[in-house]
């Protein structure tokens, strides 16, 4: 049975290793907040981080998990960052249906871990892999400017 | 989806009819809908938890507090709402209007879905509706009124403990307040407060009075949506839940010829496969497994033969020839207006447009999950007409309305798909469920699609044509306009075909033309029928209406040198002061005309009434080797008494994007031999974050009871950015949606 790390815990998954990590994550474990939009990494909304970096988990499978750590938008308010990304979120009044922010949350933390001030430039880059279809952009990029400012 | 008032009653009796004909079952008793609403909910603290007991005899379900509040002994309030919440901010923004009116604590108010009881219908149209973006427009007085009649409920109850006249108490915030200065929380008064008579008459606030109402204000459900904790639809888990997956006949309304399902059996977690019916009389292959992704793995291994030879193969292309040959002849008559002046005409626009079949594609998957033990069954998904699909799913699983329960689920977008009269996802689910309980498997199963089920599965804003004779003169003044619109009827066999189909001509085809300009239109219409289901998609007719109306007008203007402000202002007259509100202010705030642009940069200016708000945009755009580009985006809204000034910029950006994705190549579904050629967002294209401009909302300010604001945001978007191109260029503007190379 595969083991993985999820939020700095050991889980053992009951699923074939070939599972998208996406499902092992919401049918196999009942974590619902990493969401599925199109099952073929073109919307985003499945994002987590494998050892901070984001992947899609749609189309990856738990074998390329295992051994590594990861983390979903249930743990992402502990980190730093991710806490700050949260609270931008909240005071831009960002979500609409809300559907697609799991994934946004975690494609803009994983940026300001790498990036601490984002131009706009970075933020499309960092950002263009994950749809909204309420057309949040606007208020995403505003957040993540001001998580930027609160972190800084 | 111009509901006119008159209809809503005739509509009402038609739906109350469809609800108690059929299978005999009686509607709810206004005893069951009392049930229900005291029921739900909290253990302790419920208010009122006897309400039936006390419910005032003339009012109305849709009139009792019992059903829409319940105080904590806590003080949380918590606000059943009446609309799906799926974005648009109804959850929020009816919350305030009642929490205005009860003058609660606003950081103790929550919001709920309400269910499929009679209490929660819209309560203009008597039936479960969100769409037409009504939820405030409707639902506004009605909710003042529900918080008046609760804050009179504490009040009394305070007035008898304290033993003073009622009159000579107050509220503020959740409290009661006595002449002394005492004071009691409506948690400490509300069961007091719950045996008290509800009252028929209610004061209502003067807006002066509002502290809420206007003030701009985050959303309830801004936290969970930001941290992952959101449940929606697609997330109810269940004791032994199931997942199917359905293979749906690539042609509409087919059926399975051969099925071998050898392999799809062997995947480890597959419980069953099962032929199923699907929507339009087609048959489709249910892959039934305990998660989404054996049962996804279990689809893909089935091989399957068709049978599409009794269906009609729609071509995309074939269909927009036939569609622009039509366009040639007047149809049936809209508005009649004398045309002969466009043969003397000293100057004349002929054009044609086309626009595509557009998917939804709401960023939650469609699902429905149907718990069904063969008496009675229970039903958890996102949908806009939770009335309407009891109805249908008892009819798919031949048991009497009375035995479906619906549980409306939070909703991952929808704009339209959710609301859908034949329910064929709902419909899809039970028949799935009961293929499911006859083979044996005594599990609730969640039907969900794919991404690929979700584009490809129709439901689509129908394709149109439009074709435009304008004869006008030196001035810019029309002579004659002459027009012609081609496209499906959405809601033709339909149970809203009989009214709001007149003299074969479907409203939701036709709305959003000609107004606000006095013009000499003919307006006449073609309803071919084709094979690809239909449905309104956000601001319905007006995504094609306002594109065509306001390109030609612009091309008008520059055709007669005048300005496309005063062209418009100068058409409008003084008969329409709020669009004239509305363009005046978007052109006041964007710099229109005194502002200098950036090298390349060029202003494109649209307006458009749709659901009873105005808007006007500004906007600024640029064309670099061809491809156009929307820089900035500056809007004049007027949607009456702005309710929550932040939801309306919201929805303002939103719906502005929205358009903006039509307008962007790859935004349109094409079918060929019967097929849709789109599968998932790799050639369905939507805008992402680098299409994204700047957009600034200002909002005309008004004390009129408050109209729409979910849809109109998006009709004047595309034919703004058209006009920015066609100023740019020196051409006319694009004459098909999505933008070509221009």
């Amino acid at each position: 049975m595969p083991q993985l790390h999820i939020n700095g815990k050991d889980v053992n998954v009951d699923a074939d290793p070939s599972t998208p990590l996406l499902w092992a994550l919401r049918d196999t474990l009942g974590m619902t907040g990493t969401k599925f939009g199109c099952g073929q990494a073109l919307c985003g909304a499945c994002t987590v981080h494998l050892n901070g970096a984001p992947v899609r988990s749609c189309v990856t499978p738990i074998s390329a998990a295992e051994g590594q750590q990861v983390t979903t938008i249930e743990a992402i308010g502990e980190d730093r960052i991710g806490k700050a990304v949260q609270a931008a979120w909240i005071r831009h009044d960002v979500a609409q249906c809300g559907y697609c922010q799991s994934g946004q949350v975690m494609s803009a933390t994983a940026l300001l871990k790498t990036q601490r001030q984002p131009s706009d430039a970075d933020i499309d880059k960092a950002m263009a892999g994950n749809i909204c279809r309420c057309g949040t952009y606007i208020r995403i990029r505003a957040a993540i400017k001001d998580a930027a400012a609160h972190l800084a | 989806m111009h509901f006119d008032p008159a209809l809503a009653a005739e509509l009402q009796r038609v739906l109350w009819h469809r609800r108690t004909a059929g299978d005999g079952a009686a509607v709810l008793e206004r005893r069951s809908f009392l049930k229900l609403g005291a029921a739900a909910g909290f253990a302790l603290g419920v208010f009122p938890l006897r309400g039936s007991a006390q419910a005032a005899e003339g009012l109305k379900p849709t009139e009792q507090p019992a059903a829409f509040v319940q105080i904590d002994r806590d003080g949380i309030t918590t606000v059943t709402v009446n609309r799906l919440e799926f974005g648009q901010g109804a959850h929020t923004g009816l919350a305030m209007v009642l929490a205005e009116e009860l003058d609660a604590d606003w950081a103790r108010v929550r919001a709920r879905h309400g269910d499929a009881s009679p209490a929660y219908v819209d309560p203009a149209f008597g039936m479960h509706l969100t769409g037409g973006s009504n939820s405030i427009h409707n639902s506004f007085k009605q909710y003042r009124e529900l918080g008046a009649r609760t804050r009179a409920m504490l009040v009394a109850a305070a007035a008898q403990q304290w033993k003073v006249p009622a009159a000579s108490l107050h509220t503020e915030s959740g409290f009661v307040i006595g002449p002394d200065g005492k004071r009691a929380s409506y948690g400490e008064l509300a069961d007091a407060a719950m045996k008290q008579t509800v009252p028929q008459q209610v004061t209502l606030k003067d807006p002066k009075q509002f502290r809420l109402i206007g003030k701009p204000t985050r959303r309830l459900d801004a936290q969970a949506k930001s941290t992952g904790q959101q449940s929606y639809g697609i997330d109810v888990r269940l004791p032994g839940l199931l997942t199917a997956v359905v293979a749906h006949p690539p042609v509409f309304g087919a059926k399975v010829k051969t099925v071998d399902d050898t392999a799809a059996k062997a995947v480890h977690g597959v419980k069953a496969v099962l032929r199923v019916p699907t929507d339009r009389g087609g048959e489709g292959v249910a892959v039934i497994a305990d998660g989404y992704w054996p049962a996804h793995q279990g689809r893909e291994a089935l091989k399957l033969e068709w049978d599409t030879s009794s269906v009609e193969h729609p071509d995309t292309l074939q269909l927009l020839a036939k569609y622009r040959e039509l366009a040639r002849q007047p149809g049936l008559k809209k508005f009649d207006a004398d045309v002969s002046k466009l043969t003397s005409a000293p100057h004349r626009i002929s054009a044609e447009f086309a626009f595509p079949y557009l998917a939804h594609a709401p960023m939650e998957p469609l699902n429905c999950t149907v718990a069904f033990d063969g008496q009675k069954a229970e039903l958890w998904m996102g949908t806009q007409m939770p009335g309407f699909d009891a109805m249908s799913a008892a009819k798919t699983l031949g048991v009497a309305p009375a035995a479906v329960k619906v549980n409306t689920q939070m909703a991952g977008g929808g704009f339209g798909r959710r609301a859908i009269s034949t329910s064929d996802y709902v419909v899809e689910a039970c028949q799935v469920a009961k293929a499911a309980r006859a083979a044996g498997l005594n599990a609730p199963v969640r039907t969900l699609w794919s991404r690929e089920d979700d584009i490809k599965g129709g439901y689509y804003r129908p394709m149109h044509v439009h074709r435009a004779e304008i004869g006008f003169d030196d001035k810019g003044n029309i002579l004659a306009w002459d027009h012609v619109i081609v496209g499906q009827s959405i809601l033709k066999g339909t149970p809203f075909e009989e009214y709001l189909i007149k003299d074969g001509i479907d409203d939701t085809a036709v709305e959003g033309m000609k107004e606000p300009y006095d013009i000499p239109m003919r307006l006449t219409v073609h309803h071919p029928q084709v094979n690809v289901p239909v449905l309104w998609w956000r601001s319905v007719g007006s995504t094609h209406t306002a594109y065509a109306m306001e390109t030609l007008l612009d091309e008008v203007a520059r055709a007669s040198k005048q300005d496309p402000v005063a062209l418009r202002l100068k058409l409008m007259g003084d008969k329409h002061p709020r669009h004239a509100a509305a363009l005046k202010l978007a052109v006041e705030k964007s710099g229109y005309g005194r502002r200098k642009l950036p090298a390349g940069h060029g202003w494109g200016v649209a307006l458009h009434e749709s659901f009873n708000s105005v808007v006007a945009y500004v906007a600024e755009a640029s064309v670099d080797k061809g491809v156009p580009r929307l820089h900035a985006v500056t809007a004049g809204v007027h949607c009456n008494l702005a309710v929550n000034p932040l939801s309306i910029e919201t929805q303002i950006q939103g719906a502005a994007l929205m358009g903006l994705s039509t307008c962007l190549p790859g935004n349109a579904i094409t079918l060929k031999d019967g097929v849709v050629e789109q599968n998932n967002f790799g050639e369905y294209r939507v805008a992402r974050m680098p299409d994204m401009p700047r957009i600034a909302v200002h909002i005309v300010p008004s004390a009129d009871p408050p109209t729409g604001i979910g849809e109109p945001g998006l009709p004047p978007l595309a034919p703004a950015f058209a006009n920015a191109i066609a100023r740019l260029t020196g051409k006319t503007a694009p004459r098909e949606l999505p933008f070509a190379q221009v």
